[in-house]
């Protein structure tokens, strides 16, 4: 069952699993079968070593100190910002403001918007199949602006409705805020005609990429998005740190988000004003540790390259739903045309906490649930799925425990 | 099952029961089988009002007031749910409210289950043993007050 087309990359795949120390787990007594990627991705040593080196040996806060140590933690973190911002594609570093993660990324676009005149009779556009992340701070600026959320629906195969994404499309749009990818469905979006679609009338788009840039390389300025938002985590970096990257013009036009130190220009009693982009977004002590070693997360990416990356998850694609569809009763959930490494999916009738349950006892880690998509799971009757969502480090024995797993489930629960 | 046996002594019969198990697969087949024998709830508490909020499985939870005992009728989407409210309720089903109100639960470390309790796995049973409690303790006050 596990001879695979890429059996001459084998070799690669073990040199790079033996980067990610968290894959030689133990769980229940058995090595981790670690499909949980859509959750959070697992860091490769140089990420781990680059955090604790950053710690031992360079540790200062950042921006306005005089001193030496502060001076070369200052040069690091932008030098990073400039990594991040090459990554992306990105016209300039200016455009890249680090944050907490996509649903900080978000929610300061949400609530900076709100204060530039965001009204009655104006409408913001997400549709069925976006992360709670990717509502709720849209639901809370309609809230206040009294503004309408209008939600574009979802096909039963997993992808988003065009025709009826161009009929809502109209003057009164003020924004385009979807998924590049879903994370229940694995569906990637057409995004490169959303943006130009969207363009043609003038309404900018901000893209939730946070489950896009792990499987496929994202370039902002080619695809000439107006926001994208995303995850360190999700990335093969820490957790706690992501981007927003914004169009320069867009960002100058936006007023400040949190208020405090870094953010400033000059601060009086009789007002303050503030500083550039990005710093302008960027109140406080930042996370310095996290975007040095999301950089380093994204020269280990680069180093690895996409295109070994993408062949390697299209099989594992590939390979998973035909060898799940063995399984009589099994229901996919999400069959779109174009789709990332993520398996959603339900077993006869059994609920998906039993299944995952049972998978956990044989050290595989899938998760059960609404996924932070409860909208989505309505429109499909279901109460949840279990999700397999697989890395460039996984491999076809894994999903050969998977399914053996899932027989047993299915004997265990009949 | 002995009706007049104390929480403690019907928690040591469970304990004696999953000890013949060596292996997880046969415990968790144990619990699995367990629910299905559970009692089914009356179709009018299966309601929103009687739901017990989990974000992964849910649960109703059925209470039945005696004078002084407690006794509860249960059901959950997810059979391992099921199957740890029927070991649950077999427990604490017809005992003085006073004792349920402040039962230990401690046994279901011993039948290595523990871990479903939790808080944090959202299986609604956590705040299922809540809710008993807060029923048991409210029957227990009523019929302390009583002349």
């Amino acid at each position: 069952m596990s001879e695979s087309p890429l059996i001459t990359s084998r070799e690669k795949l073990d040199l790079v699993r033996a980067d990610f120390p968290v894959l030689a787990t133990q769980v229940h007594g058995q090595q981790i079968a670690y499909l949980d990627n859509a959750a959070t991705s697992q860091k490769p040593q140089v990420v781990i070593d680059r955090i604790s080196s950053y710690y031992q040996h360079e540790n200062a806060n950042v921006h306005r100190g005089v001193h030496t140590l502060s001076q070369i933690a200052t040069d690091t973190y932008e030098d990073s910002r400039k990594r991040i911002a090459e990554f992306i594609g990105a016209g300039s570093s200016r455009e890249v403001v680090f944050t907490r993660g996509t649903t900080d990324s978000i929610n300061l676009v949400a609530a900076c918007l709100g204060v530039q005149g965001i009204g009655a009779g104006d409408e913001i556009l997400i549709s069925e199949m976006e992360h709670h992340s990717n509502i709720v701070p849209w639901q809370l600026l309609c809230e206040r602006s009294g503004a309408k959320l209008r939600v574009i629906p979802v096909s039963e195969s997993g992808e988003l409705e065009y025709d009826e994404f161009e009929r809502m499309l109209s003057e009164r749009t003020k924004l385009v805020a979807l998924v590049h990818v879903s994370n229940s469905l694995g569906t990637i979006n057409p995004v490169r005609r959303i943006v130009s679609d969207a363009h043609v009338i003038g309404v900018p788009v901000l893209l939730d990429g946070a489950q896009a840039a792990p499987h496929m390389r994202v370039d902002v300025s080619d695809l000439d998005v107006d926001f994208y938002c995303l995850s360190s985590h999700k990335l093969f970096g820490p957790t706690g740190f992501g981007v927003l990257y914004g169009k320069a013009a867009l960002l100058e036009a936006l007023p400040p988000y949190q208020g405090g130190g870094d953010m400033i220009d000059e601060v009086d009693f009789a007002g303050t004003t503030f500083n550039e982009i990005p710093h302008k977004f960027e109140a406080g002590t930042p996370n310095i540790a996290a975007a040095i070693g999301f950089a380093t997360a994204l020269d280990y990416l680069e180093e690895l390259g996409y295109d070994w990356i993408a062949e390697q998850e299209a099989d594992l694609l590939a390979y998973s739903t035909s060898r799940l569809k063995e399984i009589e009763g099994i229901r996919i959930v999400g069959e779109a045309e174009n789709k990332a490494s993520v398996v959603s999916f339900l077993l006869g009738n059994t609920h998906p906490y039993d299944v995952g349950t049972v998978l956990d006892r044989l050290g595989i880690a899938v998760r059960t649930g609404h996924h932070c998509t409860q909208p989505l799971m309505k429109r499909y009757g279901i109460p949840g799925t279990v999700r397999a969502s697989f890395a460039f480090y996984n491999t076809r024995e894994e999903i050969d425990r998977l399914v053996s797993g899932l027989f047993k489930a299915e004997k265990m629960f009949a | 099952m002995n009706v007049t046996a104390t929480i403690s002594n019907r928690a040591d019969e469970l304990v004696e029961e999953f000890s013949v198990f060596d292996d997880w697969m046969d415990r968790y087949q144990y619990v699995i089988d367990l629910g299905k024998e559970l009692e089914m709830i009356d179709e009018a508490y299966r309601n929103d009002a009687y739901r017990i909020r989990g974000c992964q499985a849910q649960v109703w939870l059925q209470p039945i007031p005696m004078e002084s005992t407690i006794t509860f009728k249960a059901d959950s989407d997810a059979q391992i749910t099921k199957g740890l409210i029927a070991i649950l309720l077999r427990v604490l089903n017809n005992q003085p409210a006073v004792d349920v109100a402040t039962a230990d639960l401690s046994f279901l470390d011993e039948l290595e289950l523990k871990e479903h309790l939790s808080p944090t796995r959202k299986n609604g049973l956590d705040s299922m043993i809540k809710q008993i409690r807060l029923y048991a303790a409210a029957i227990a006050a009523q019929s302390t007050v009583k002349p």
